[in-house]
């Protein structure tokens, strides 16, 4: 049993399928990237395993647990946080108060998981009383994901966290990707820049028309030609 | 017209040849007059809200513009008005407020952008101010001279279908500037703006004592037919006949009136005007883009709306022959009318004709209805030891705001469409 | 010195009276359009039901024979805030809920709250009746004079219900003010309120912010409408002619911003009793003033003092439509 297991998921928008079956499962260790085209269904994957979106076939287990269609706030306490693409976070409230607003759900002293936030994200300390809307794109990721790790999730789903940042910011970004899973979460994130991403994947989901087209370790899918050609743009 | 519809219609005949029955045909014949007036305010409101999506909770001013206008080409001609003052001292006024308006829009002409921006705000309020001051200046006087000297203006004494047409040009002058301030804005924020600017016309309306008279009230305003008075005088010897006459005459106008208005209405609601205003509210950003001017076809339909609504208020105001600034009041002659239109079905023509007479037939029987309901539970009180309902009567007034406010929550939860719902046709024609 | 005495009388106090009144209003409308999304013009008859409400209370305390040295009406205050608080929880319930469950637009919320002003103006009147009362049928209004150490000048005036119509709202405020910036529940709100599905994918739970949010504009509103109807009079038309300058405080302050509204709600207040004031009272130290002098110097005429509230309302919709106050508070 995996920490997450997506098995054949379908599901979409109002009736309008978008997913045809998608099938991942990730490891509290694993970094899961999922790339593709645009359209492929990426976003909407992460979606629908975060109950933001009907699923109308197929089975999301995490620990376990099935959890296909529940609304976020029955999820994030059994260990899931998302940071969505855009708007993801709280603009006219504090750095500090974005990261608490990331531990709403939890009853007992978050000091310690903030300490670690802090340390992930050591420019967000200075800048704790700052409203999160007067920073930098690079910051305002650095919040969105302190936010999300403040539940002390055990795996974290993150879309495109490296969008509209610049080469250097991505990097920091994948850095800090990276720390994260080291300190005990898992992974699962979509990326628009797939080859950076896959580099340091441990397990990669090729996309195209709702359902999986290659499935395999980042290096893996790096390697084989036929991706390259159809997916990574050579 | 399909054919629920048309058992709906016949149901209201029905319910209409009841109210006869029940009370008098000429009470009915009152409500029928009300109710076809405050039919053609509901299309108006309809054209505003169901074609293009525009907010208005401001009908009740424009119900009142409708009203003074009426009065003021209708009422007779006040002869100690025209010997005094009066006349050259609001000229002198009117002078004023066209300086004051050419220097605002002179200062408006300035150049938004570079050195001088900062400096056209500071002039802007500056003229406006000094414009405000210069009419005062000269209205102040005259409206004293005015109530001091003749009361009041008086009309001027033109047949009472000129004021209904003289009441729709002005509501739709009006909307036209509301309109120009106000359409940009979204639709929360409309909806108060649009209350706020028919609070101030109703403000200005009940305190220009030298223009309407304000509490004193006016009257009686004449009908645009004969009064039964003078279907008496030409020998129809029962009263009760002449009012018939009179009011079934009064009323064969109206519907006339109505009935030409809902075709052209219907007409323009199937052609290509209607199909671009439906496309303009269902889809505001894609109707811009592909280059329709969505500003100026909102203005155009919120014009259009204001004068149905402007004639239906000048036709309330001529049936009762009374021009009263505090008879007005946001319930009876705003969110009623909301009612006829959530309750008929926003979008619909039929709709909003339907749920015009409906919701006013409603509004009129639910009081001695609550009169007939108050008496049965108070007899049953009393009987059982508890005491009766004291003043029944007051409170059965107030049981029919109750009720349109449970009318509109229950429409809005059950039946969100209407009775007789918008229907999108999939083809052309 | 007398003049300037009248003036605080006359604009200050009653300005500071009437703003604590719009701000406390301010605050419910804001909030709610702040979580909620929709302008929620039942507000003044929610503010007329807490009133109502304090005097049945009043009643109640003085048929027990209670004797208290402040107002009973100012007594009573916290029940009545608490019913009026579970009423607003129950409209909400009944009336906006099962809309919001279909997903509606919220403008079909917006019109949902006229009909429900209708039904409360309806019940109200069929209950209460439309006579006007007073909270001071059977006790004393006291009016503070305070006389300055001056010879010959008139005194500052302020009556019982001003002073704590003025206290109330400042500590109501200090308090707003902690709970939303400390609770854990307040910062739930303002997240909501910034931004709405952030909020969900935080695992906040929504619709305890929405009760909470129903709880504070419900017992504010019923503060308001109290505090108005003992500075004024008690009638069932109290607050619908109110609800428009609050939203103009609301909408000055900017929709949806708390600290705006508080703001908004004062400089309505001032700006009204500013622009009736006679400012030619003024000058009448002066001995040798020509004789083209005006003797009125009011901006507006008194009758026209509800429309201030709608000139600021338009002229901030179309300069600044996110508030005045906005970038300066959050």
């Amino acid at each position: 049993m995996s920490l997450l297991d997506v098995k054949d998921v379908h599901g979409g928008y109002g009736g309008a399928p978008i997913l045809n079956g998608v099938n991942m499962s990730i490891e509290r260790e694993d970094i899961g990237v999922i790339v593709g085209p645009n359209g492929a269904g990426k976003s909407t994957t992460l979606k629908a395993i975060f109950g933001l979106l009907e699923v109308t076939g197929g089975s999301i287990t995490l620990d376990g647990h099935e959890v296909a269609n529940q609304l976020p706030d029955k999820l994030v306490p059994l260990g899931l946080s998302f940071v969505p693409q855009e708007f993801n976070v709280f603009t006219e409230m504090t750095v500090h108060e974005n990261l608490e607003m990331g531990a709403y759900i939890r009853e007992d002293d978050f000091s310690a998981t903030l300490d670690y936030v802090y340390e992930m994200f050591p420019p967000l300390k200075d800048k704790r009383k700052q409203k999160a809307g007067e920073l930098s794109g690079g910051q305002r990721q650095m919040v969105a994901m302190g936010r999300a790790l403040m539940s002390q999730p055990k795996l974290l789903l993150l879309d495109e966290p490296s969008a509209g940042l610049s080469p250097r910011y991505m990097m920091e970004i994948f850095e800090t990707v990276v720390n994260v899973n080291k300190s005990g979460v898992g992974i699962l994130m979509v990326e628009q820049n797939a080859r950076q991403a896959l580099e340091f994947a441990s397990k990669g989901f090729v996309l195209a028309g709702g359902k999986n087209r290659y499935t395999g370790t980042g290096r893996q899918l790096l390697d084989d030609p036929e991706v390259a050609q159809s997916f990574l743009g050579g | 017209m399909i054919r629920r519809d048309a058992i709906l219609f016949a149901g209201l005949g029905v319910l209409v040849l009841a109210l006869a029955n029940w009370f008098s045909v000429p009470y009915t014949l009152q409500i029928l007059v009300n109710a076809f007036a405050y039919a053609l305010i509901a299309l108006g409101l309809n054209v505003q809200w169901g074609y293009a999506g525009l907010f208005n909770f401001g009908v009740m001013g424009f119900l009142m513009v409708g009203g003074a206008s009426v009065t003021f080409v209708s009422y007779p001609l006040n002869d100690a008005f025209w010997s005094s003052d009066g006349p050259f001292m609001l000229f002198k006024a009117l002078l004023a407020a066209i300086a004051g308006g050419a220097l605002i829009w002179g200062v408006t002409r300035m150049p938004k952008k570079g050195n001088l921006a900062k400096l056209r705000g500071f002039l802007l309020v500056i003229a406006w101010a000094v414009a405000y001051v210069v009419y005062r200046s000269q209205i102040d006087p005259a409206a004293r001279l005015i109530e001091a000297e003749a009361d009041f203006v008086g009309g001027l004494g033109l047949p009472a279908i000129f004021g209904w047409v003289f009441g729709g040009i002005m509501a739709g002058i009006i909307a036209y500037i509301i309109g120009k301030i106000c359409l940009g804005l979204r639709t929360d924020y409309l909806a108060i703006a649009t209350i706020g600017v028919s609070e101030i016309i109703r403000a200005l309306i009940k305190n220009m004592d030298w223009l309407t008279r304000g509490t004193l009230t006016v009257s009686p305003v004449p009908w645009p037919t004969p009064l039964p008075a003078d279907i008496s005088a030409s020998g129809v010897a029962s009263p009760d006949m002449a009012i018939l006459l009179a009011r079934s005459g009064f009323l064969a106008v109206v519907m006339l009136l109505v009935g030409i208005i809902f075709f052209f209405l219907q007409r323009a609601y199937e052609g290509p005007w209607g199909r671009m205003m439906r496309a303009i509210r269902d889809n505001h950003i894609a109707a811009g883009s592909i280059g329709k001017n969505v500003t100026k076809r909102e203005l155009e339909i919120f014009v259009l709306g204001a004068v149905l609504m402007g004639v239906g208020g000048a036709i309330l105001t001529s049936y009762v022959q009374l021009l009263d600034p505090s008879g007005y009041q946001p319930i009876n002659h705003t969110f009623i009318v909301w009612v006829m239109i959530i309750v008929g079905g926003a979008g619909n023509n039929y709709g909003a004709l339907f749920g015009g007479i409906f919701i006013y037939i409603v509004w009129t029987i639910s009081e001695p209805a609550s009169v007939i309901l108050f008496s049965f539970i108070s007899d049953m009180s009393d009987g059982v030891g508890i005491g009766a309902i004291p003043d029944i009567e007051s409170r059965a007034l107030q049981m029919r705001v109750f009720v349109l406010g449970m009318v509109i929550t229950l429409a809005l939860r059950y039946a969100p469409q209407g009775m007789i719902p918008e229907r999108v046709r999939t083809q052309e024609g | 010195m007398n003049e300037f005495i009248f003036f605080l009388n006359k604009v200050i106090i009653s300005g500071a009276t009437l703003g604590s009144v719009y701000a406390l209003g301010a605050v419910g409308v804001t909030l709610i359009f702040g979580i909620l999304r929709f302008a929620h013009f039942a507000h003044g008859d929610m503010m007329t039901l807490g009133a109502f409400i304090s005097f049945m209370l009043v009643g109640i305390f003085q048929s027990l024979g209670i004797q208290t040295p402040l107002p009973t009406g100012f007594i009573v205050l916290p029940f009545a805030m608490a019913i009026t608080a579970g009423l607003a929880l129950g409209i909400d319930k009944g009336f906006y809920e099962p809309l919001r469950a279909k997903g509606v637009k919220t403008v079909t919320l917006l019109i949902a709250s006229i009909g429900v002003t209708l039904m409360l103006q309806g019940l109200i009147r069929l209950f209460a009746g439309t006579a006007t009362r007073s909270f001071f049928e059977n006790e004393s209004k006291d009016l503070f004079r305070f006389k300055l150490p001056i010879e010959g000048v008139r005194s500052i005036n302020i009556s019982e219900p001003q002073i704590l119509v003025i206290v109330t709202t400042i500590i109501t405020v200090l308090v707003l003010h902690f709970f939303l910036t400390r609770s854990r529940i307040g910062k739930g709100m303002r997240a909501m309120a910034d931004n709405p599905s952030l909020a969900q994918v935080s695992g906040i739970n929504t619709a305890s912010v929405v009760r909470a949010t129903w709880i504070i504009a419900g017992s504010l509103a019923a503060m308001a409408g109290t505090m108005l109807a003992l500075d004024v009079i008690l009638k069932p038309d109290l607050a619908f002619n109110i609800v428009l300058p609050i939203f103009a405080a609301a909408v000055v302050g900017g929709l949806g911003h708390s600290y705006g509204a508080i703001a908004g709600g004062f400089l309505i207040g001032f700006a009204e009793t500013m622009s009736v004031f006679n400012w030619s009272i003024m000058f009448r130290g002066f001995d040798n003033l020509p004789d083209w002098f005006p003797k009125d110097l009011s901006l507006v005429p008194t009758e026209y003092k509800l429309t201030v509230a709608f000139i600021i309302l338009v002229v901030v919709l179309l300069v600044r439509p996110q508030g005045i106050f906005k970038g300066a508070s959050s």
